[in-house]
């Protein structure tokens, strides 16, 4: 399927989800409302047209220092292919600066846990619905987030203590039925 | 039946022993008290053991030698590639490549090159691609000899360990001869390579590809149809081909799990279209599947080697681009463009227009991918990698929960976890 096709797949099921339809060397890419964030994914997931079964990539970008940029501070790009059609297409928001928050797609594809508390803990990007949103790269005493623009290149934290994971671990133990 | 009837004896001991897979409270040996969690015992597997060969950790909760339940931690090996790439000129962020998987440093450079390529378009010469795929190839086999081998090893088998690691060192010698360095090779540049092959290359080559499947052989020989291996390996850590697309699993453990997908065919680059070979599937998704998938394609990538090396064509193998190659030195003393040239890429780097890309290669564990974004600059605005393994260990601790600690240390192994590309 190429990017117009996905696009009026959307526009269909979901109108207003997609905002701008552009050509990255070949993969399409669609912008969306990140509003409509997860329900697109979804739909992009389910409709057995486009098929999407794999969360490929997801890539937090802050946008502040490039130039000429609009719109939200922060991008965050989903790349999905579908191995049963053999396409793919990458899938971008702009969120805001003060509250950079979209709908969780931990329900929809296994990795999406690992790969957006990545993007919570070096963007700062926040994922509603996650059922662990915690650091995944840096310390959990770390503070901020590293690969924003702001957070400056040679700066130094004293971290002293290893991480328990018992929080983790007691959330398990009760699922299972341990008391 | 008389004690001495190997006829009898024999079946019956090699018969599968059903039910020693099952987690302790499903044959009824439990105690029948109720579950509580002080009679479990917390283990940290890792950051620093043998067999994660890395710095790994998980926090396991044992009931007897079954994992309850497990939490993953990464990051000991985190070191901020990504931002580091965002203040330093694209060339320099090749070396940096490198050090993800240190295992396959051609792939990762090749990976990283054909991003920012694909962004400048440039066209890299035939030679040159050549050349990428044969040292690439060369280092899957490499990765899977050692993943194999250790993995091997963490099941007791150290004889496979020196089979694979011998032949491992052999290539080690022709990339030492190419590049100068044995597992940081920096090999590749934008547009093309570093330097052309050595003379004897093709045949070196061909010589070390026989020793490899020499090797594959021996170690095959003695672990595939081994009664201690299979019991240890068959029909555990099963990961359906559904589940593994929804991991996001690319490459061998993909494979493994019955799926057919491999960049190589499904998107060629660099010419694969051209070579005959064949991708190499599990039954199963289980560990063994993971193990011998690997072996397979050892024997695969050879073929692909002689067929490149067969075909290699003559020419540059730096694209003449200006706007990402070096003068040749006489140009560069010779007249003043030739200077210009090279004080304008020195100074002023390897430029790509604005835009994003993404660019996916088949390296040894899966799709490697790269997510760059340019502002125009001589830095990249952004690199984010996508490495394979990344989801591989998000679907660790789910795997083992249910298992035996050596089953764990069993399966580590087969999904193949390189610290350096996973922590970033």
């Amino acid at each position: 399927m190429d990017g117009k096709a996905l696009q009026e797949q959307l526009n269909k099921t979901l109108p207003g989800a997609v905002l701008a339809l552009t050509d990255r060397f070949g993969v399409p890419e669609l912008l969306l409302a990140p509003a409509k964030w997860a329900d697109a994914v979804r739909a992009l997931k389910e409709d057995p047209a486009s098929s999407m079964d794999m969360l490929v990539d997801l890539v937090a970008v802050d946008y502040s220092e490039y130039p000429g940029h609009e719109g939200g501070r922060f991008g965050l790009l989903a790349h999905l292919k579908s191995l049963r059609r053999g396409h793919r297409v990458t899938l971008k928001c702009l969120l805001p600066d003060d509250d950079p928050s979209v709908a969780t797609l931990t329900g929809l594809y296994r990795n999406a846990n690992f790969l957006e508390r990545e993007a919570w803990d070096q963007m700062g990007i926040r994922f509603a619905g996650h059922p662990n949103l915690k650091r995944l790269l840096n310390h959990h005493e770390f503070v901020g987030h590293a690969l924003r623009k702001d957070y400056p290149l040679k700066k130094r934290q004293w971290l002293s203590a290893n991480e328990s994971l018992m929080d983790e671990m007691e959330v398990k133990l009760r699922e299972r039925g341990w008391a | 039946m008389s004690a001495l009837d190997t006829r009898t004896l024999l079946p019956k001991a090699m018969s599968p022993v059903e039910g020693t897979k099952a987690p302790y409270g499903a044959s009824g040996l439990a105690s029948p008290r109720p579950k509580e969690k002080r009679d479990l015992l917390f283990l940290n597997l890792g950051p620093s053991h043998p067999a994660t060969h890395g710095t790994l950790r998980a926090l396991l909760a044992l009931d007897g030698e079954t994992i309850v339940a497990a939490v993953p931690e990464m990051g000991y090996l985190h070191r901020g590639f990504e931002k580091d790439c965002e203040a330093h000129p694209y060339q320099q962020c090749i070396p940096y490549t490198d050090r993800l998987n240190y295992v396959s440093a051609m792939m990762n450079n090749t990976g990283f090159c054909r991003a920012v390529e694909k962004m400048l378009r440039v066209e890299v010469p035939d030679r040159a691609r050549y050349i990428r795929v044969v040292t690439s190839e060369l280092n899957r086999i490499i990765d899977h000899l050692v993943c194999v081998g250790a993995n091997l090893v963490d099941l007791g088998a150290l004889t496979n360990f020196w089979y694979s690691f011998n032949a491992r060192e052999k290539v080690y010698d022709i990339l030492e001869k190419l590049c100068g360095a044995r597992l940081t090779s920096s090999y590749m540049r934008i547009g093309g390579l570093a330097r052309d092959t050595y003379p004897a290359f093709s045949g070196e080559v061909k010589a070390v590809l026989k020793d490899i499947l020499a090797a594959a052989n021996d170690v095959e020989r003695l672990v595939a149809k081994n009664r201690i291996l299979i019991d240890r390996t068959r029909d555990l850590c099963v990961v359906s081909g559904e589940e593994a697309v929804s991991w996001g699993w690319t490459g061998p453990t993909l494979r493994a799990s019955g799926v057919d997908h491999d960049l190589r065919k499904d998107e060629p680059y660099d010419h694969y279209e051209d070579f005959k070979f064949q991708t190499v599937l599990g039954s199963k998704g289980d560990i063994y599947d993971r193990i011998f998938v690997r072996m397979g394609e050892i024997r695969e990538s050879a073929k692909i080697i002689v067929q490149a090396l067969d075909r290699l064509p003559g020419g540059p193998v730096m694209s003449p681009d200006k706007r990402v190659a070096l003068p040749p030195k006489t140009e560069t003393y010779g007249n003043i463009e030739g200077l210009m040239n090279h004080f304008k890429i020195i100074m002023h780097g390897v430029r790509p227009p604005r835009g994003e890309v993404y660019d996916a290669t088949e390296a040894a564990n899966g799709e490697l991918g790269y997510t760059i974004v340019s502002d125009g600059g001589k830095n990249p605005y952004r690199v984010k990698c996508r490495p394979p393994c990344f989801m591989n260990y998000a679907a660790f601790a789910s795997m083992i929960e249910g298992h035996l600690v050596a089953d764990a240390v069993a399966n580590l192994g087969s999904i193949n976890i390189i610290a350096g590309e996973l922590d970033r």
